[in-house]
C-alpha cells in the first residue's frame, strides 16, 4: 500500500536521511526506531507531503493518508466532541460516537478541551484518526504523556479496528506499542556531511 | 471549508477578543482623534473620510497576527494542511473569518462614529459602502502577510511592516470616495475601484498565502 524508495530528506535544507527503503502493505504496522535528531519526523512529514523529498519516490494512494504530530491540534474552546467533529466535517465523513468509546472519552464528550489533562487531550488528538478514516497513518509519538492503559487502549484500537480493516500505518515511537510489527532503525540511513550538496537553499 | 469557517467564528466568539478588541480600538481611535486636533467642526469633518479609514485599517492590523499563529501553536495547521481542504481554501476562509470578526462590526460601527467627527450627513452611506466593499482586502492582505510571518517568533512587528504598505491603494480609494461624498461630488469611481482592489486581492492572495504557509511549514 505504501513503497518508498531510495527516499532523502532534509531538515531546514540540511540533509538528514537518504537511500530509505521499505514497503507497508496493508493491515501491517511499521515502526521507526533511532536516537533523538536522527530524522524520524522528518521522514514522517515527508510522507505525509508536508515538505518536499530530496529524492526518491514516495508511492501512496492518493487521498488515503493522514498525519499526526507531536502537537494535537485540539481547540481548547471547543468540546470534545465539537473538535473531533470538525475533522469528520473536514473530511467529509459521518461522524461515528463510537470512537469516543474507543478512546474512552464518552464521559468527556461535553467537556471543553481546555480542562483536559496532557493524556486526554493526547488520546482526542488519537480519536481524531478514528474520525477521519483514513487508511495510511503517519504518526509521530502517539503515545506521549499517554499512561499504560491508554497506550493498550490505542494499540488495541490500532489493531482491531484500523489495521483490520485494511489500513496501515508508520510510527515513530520509542516505547514498545505491544503491536506484533516490524522495527526500522533508521540510524544506518543517516545522511553523509556533504559539503557541496543540499545548502544551496540557505542562497535563494 | 464551511465547517473551518465556522470553526473559527466559534473560536472567536467563545475564546473572546476577537469581535469586541478591533472595534474597541477602533472606538477609541475615533474618541481620541477630537482630543488631538480640537473640537472645531470644520477641521474635524475636513479630516474625518481619512481618519475613519486609517483606524480601520490599524483595527484590521491588531487581529491579524493571530490568524494563523493559534492553529500554528496547537498543531492543526499542519493538520490541516494535510486535511483534503486545499491551503488555498484554508486562507480564504481565515481571511473571511477575520473579516466577518474584525472587519464588518467596523463597517456597522463607521456610521456612528463619523457623526461624532461630524462628517456630513450625505457621506454616511458612502462611508458605509467603501468599507463594506474596502475591508474585504483588509483581511485578505493581512492574511498574506500573516502566512508569511506564522513560524517567526514576535512575527507581529514584521506583519505590519509588510502588511500596511500594500493597504495604500485601499486607504487611497476608500477615502477618496468617503471625501467626494462629504463634499457632495459623485463617489461611484472611488467605490469601483476599491471593491476592483478586493475582488483582485481575493483573487490572487489566497495563491500567494498558501505558498507561503507551505514554505513555512516546511
Amino acid at each position: 500500500m505504501l513503497a518508498v524508495r531510495d527516499l532523502a530528506c532534509a531538515r531546514s535544507g540540511v540533509p538528514v536521511l537518504e537511500r530509505v527503503n521499505f514497503e507497508v502493505s496493508s493491515g501491517e504496522v511499521l515502526i521507526l526506531r533511532g536516537p533523538n535528531g536522527v530524522g524520524k519526523t522528518t521522514l514522517l512529514r515527508t510522507l505525509a507531503g508536508l515538505q518536499s523529498a530530496l529524492a526518491g519516490e514516495i508511492d501512496l494512494p492518493e487521498g488515503e493518508s493522514a498525519y499526526a504530530s507531536h502537537a494535537d491540534g485540539v481547540k481548547a474552546a471547543l468540546t470534545v466532541t465539537e473538535n473531533l467533529m470538525f475533522w469528520a466535517k473536514v473530511y467529509q465523513r459521518p461522524f461515528d460516537p463510537a470512537v469516543l468509546h474507543a478512546f474512552d472519552l464518552t464521559e468527556l464528550a461535553d467537556r471543553a478541551a481546555g480542562t483536559l489533562s496532557a493524556g486526554q487531550k493526547r488520546r482526542l488528538g488519537l480519536a481524531r484518526l478514528g474520525v477521519i478514516g483514513r487508511r495510511v497513518l503517519f504518526l509521530d509519538e502517539p503515545t506521549v504523556s499517554l499512561d499504560g492503559f491508554s497506550v493498550r487502549m490505542f494499540a488495541d484500537w490500532l489493531r482491531n479496528t484500523h489495521l483490520a480493516t485494511g489500513g496501515c500505518a508508520v510510527i515513530a515511537t520509542h516505547i514498545d506499542l505491544g503491536l506484533d510489527a516490524p522495527e526500522l532503525d533508521l540510524t544506518p540511513f543517516k545522511a553523509a556531511w556533504d559539503a557541496t550538496g543540499g545548502s544551496d537553499e540557505a542562497f535563494l | 471549508m464551511i465547517a473551518l469557517l465556522r470553526r473559527d467564528l466559534q473560536l472567536a466568539v467563545r475564546a473572546g477578543g476577537g469581535f469586541g478588541l478591533g472595534l474597541a480600538f477602533f472606538l477609541i481611535v475615533i474618541v481620541l482623534v477630537p482630543f488631538g486636533v480640537g473640537p472645531e467642526q470644520a477641521v474635524l469633518a475636513r479630516i474625518a473620510p481619512g481618519i475613519l479609514w486609517v483606524a480601520a485599517l490599524l483595527s484590521a492590523l491588531l487581529s491579524l497576527d493571530r490568524i494563523f499563529a493559534l492553529d500554528s501553536e496547537d498543531g492543526s495547521l499542519a493538520l490541516l494542511a494535510t486535511a483534503p481542504i486545499p491551503l488555498e481554501g484554508v486562507a480564504v476562509v481565515k481571511a473571511a473569518a477575520h473579516w466577518i470578526t474584525s472587519g464588518l462590526p467596523l463597517v456597522l460601527a463607521a456610521p456612528v462614529l463619523g457623526a461624532m467627527l461630524s462628517l456630513p450627513p450625505p457621506a454616511y452611506g458612502t462611508l458605509l459602502l467603501s468599507l463594506l466593499v474596502g475591508t474585504p482586502a483588509l483581511s485578505m492582505i493581512g492574511t498574506f502577510g500573516a502566512a508569511l510571518t506564522v513560524g517567526l517568533r514576535r512575527g507581529g512587528l514584521l506583519l505590519s511592516l509588510l502588511v500596511l504598505p500594500l493597504y495604500v491603494p485601499t486607504l487611497i480609494f476608500g477615502a477618496e470616495a468617503v471625501r467626494r461624498a462629504a463634499d457632495g461630488l459623485p463617489a461611484t469611481a472611488p467605490l469601483i475601484l476599491t471593491a476592483a482592489i478586493s475582488a483582485g486581492t481575493f483573487a490572487l492572495m489566497p495563491f500567494a498565502a498558501a505558498a507561503g504557509l507551505r514554505v513555512n511549514l516546511r
